[in-house]
């Protein structure tokens, strides 16, 4: 028998060599792959040495107390449907309001001397913290909805079209001032984000399953509900941290 | 258990959400074990654990029910895991991996200079196992996380990555490799340290 390959001790390791035999017997005659396989038991051991922060008996419980409104909130959105989003129309104006001060006040600062209080750096990151939060939770809502739209051929997706439009241009406004702000990981969620919002307005506002299935493949694939509860978390995180630290 | 965890789907599907609690009160801690091999950080960690009961719960009418729920949601945490590593790739936020130019308690204890606290050394030695973690793809460090951790048969990995036997094996063959380069001057401390 040759020398055995890493591979071979790998799978040997793990008890799924095609020979164990053989190879334990090729072992206790080779100088040269004993040590190769003392070797690799000592990386074994290493790898073992990877401590885990534990938790609780109770880690559960707190899982499910954090999971709950989320499932809770699902099962508003598929009940109440729309009713519900309409009512946050007016905070849309104002964050993008918010972000045009925010934008205002970065680029005309060095040209334009302010008289008096002006928005302290700090003051203005938070706010467009704030208002990003709240852009990609209304996002989030609208993908949550298409997501789980119920079974039906055609499905009528015009009403996420709709908000999906509103949507877009305060997702451009944010995007351009998180990639001012140096947070290359926000604007990199929210010009996924504006893909998949473009995505859903150029689509039939009438739906085969087999579309909507499509579209939500998509969705999942590219992760984004995932992506903005990262950022959205990471925000709760940092705040009232300057934007920079979320890059 | 499975058949409690079978039961708790089954009424979940039937419209009965608190029953969904059963699930996430049993899987909860192995999960976060699993994503935080996966990740190395607590915090994402969590949100693998969070994100992996939405996805199950979204897909519930999905669950084949000749699979274990243990394992369906293993599978869905490390797809959102991997989404998560792939994230941070692209970004490149390994922020926290080591300036080379500094060289570790455990660099210096293996080039032979006074021992520092040895239970600081063990601390070390894991936070070396981690950094060498993240420098393996999501399929190499996933491959390599089922089979050396959670102990799964290739074949088992197989089916949670889509991949076939012989890549499976391949990407545990290329994780070793790789940790071997990185922590193999380091690697006969594991047996020294507490």
């Amino acid at each position: 028998m040759s020398h055995l390959t890493e591979a071979q001790l790998v799978l040997f390791h793990y008890g799924e060599a095609a020979d164990p035999a053989a190879i334990e017997a090729h072992l206790e005659g080779c100088s040269r792959c004993a040590a190769s396989h003392h070797d690799l038991q000592q990386l074994f051991a290493a790898l073992d040495r990877l401590e885990v922060p534990q938790r609780s008996g109770q880690y559960g419980a707190e899982v499910w107390r954090r999971l709950r409104p989320q499932l809770v909130r699902r099962a508003e959105l598929a009940r109440d449907g729309w009713l519900r989003v309409r009512t946050w129309a007016w905070a849309s104006a104002v964050a993008a309001l918010v972000v045009a001060a925010f934008l205002a006040g970065r680029f005309w600062r060095s040209s334009e001397p302010t008289l008096a209080g002006p928005i302290a750096p700090q003051v203005r990151a938070r706010i467009l913290l704030v208002a990003v939060g709240d852009h990609l939770e209304r996002s989030q809502m609208v993908l949550f909805e298409l997501v789980n739209a119920k079974a039906g051929d055609p499905i009528d997706i015009s009403s996420e079209q709709k908000w999906s439009e509103k949507l877009l241009p305060e997702n451009r406004l944010y995007r351009l001032s998180a990639a001012r702000a140096g947070a290359a990981g926000v604007a990199s969620v929210l010009d996924e984000l504006e893909r998949t919002l473009l995505e859903i307005v150029h689509s039939p506002a009438q739906l085969s399953a087999a579309e909507l299935e499509r579209i939500r493949q998509r969705i999942e694939a590219r992760g984004i509900l995932f992506k903005i509860r990262v950022i959205g978390s990471h925000m709760q995180q940092k705040s009232p941290a300057p934007l920079a630290g979320l890059t | 258990m499975g058949g409690s965890d079978a039961a708790a789907v089954a009424e979940t599907l039937a419209g009965d959400e608190e029953a969904f609690a059963g699930l996430v009160e049993r899987h909860s801690r192995n999960l976060f074990r699993l994503a935080y091999r996966m990740t190395g950080n607590e915090h994402d960690a969590e949100e693998v654990v969070q994100e992996t009961f939405l996805r199950a719960y979204r897909r519930l009418d999905q669950f084949k029910a000749q699979a274990s729920v243990g394992t369906w949601l293993y599978s869905i945490a490390i797809n959102c895991a991997r989404d998560l590593l792939q994230q941070q790739k692209k970004h490149q936020e390994h922020r926290e991996l080591e300036s080379p130019e500094r060289p570790s308690a455990l660099e210096r204890e293996a080039a032979g200079e006074p021992l520092p606290d040895r239970l600081a050394l063990s601390a070390e030695l894991s936070r070396q196992v981690a950094l060498a973690l993240r420098r393996l793809t999501s399929k190499e460090r996933a491959a390599l996380v089922l089979r050396h951790f959670e102990g799964l048969s290739i074949e088992e990995i197989g089916r949670t990555l889509g991949l076939r036997p012989s890549a499976t094996k391949n990407s545990i063959f290329r994780a070793v490799r790789k940790l071997r380069r990185v922590l193999g001057p380091l690697a006969p401390l594991a047996r020294t340290t507490p």
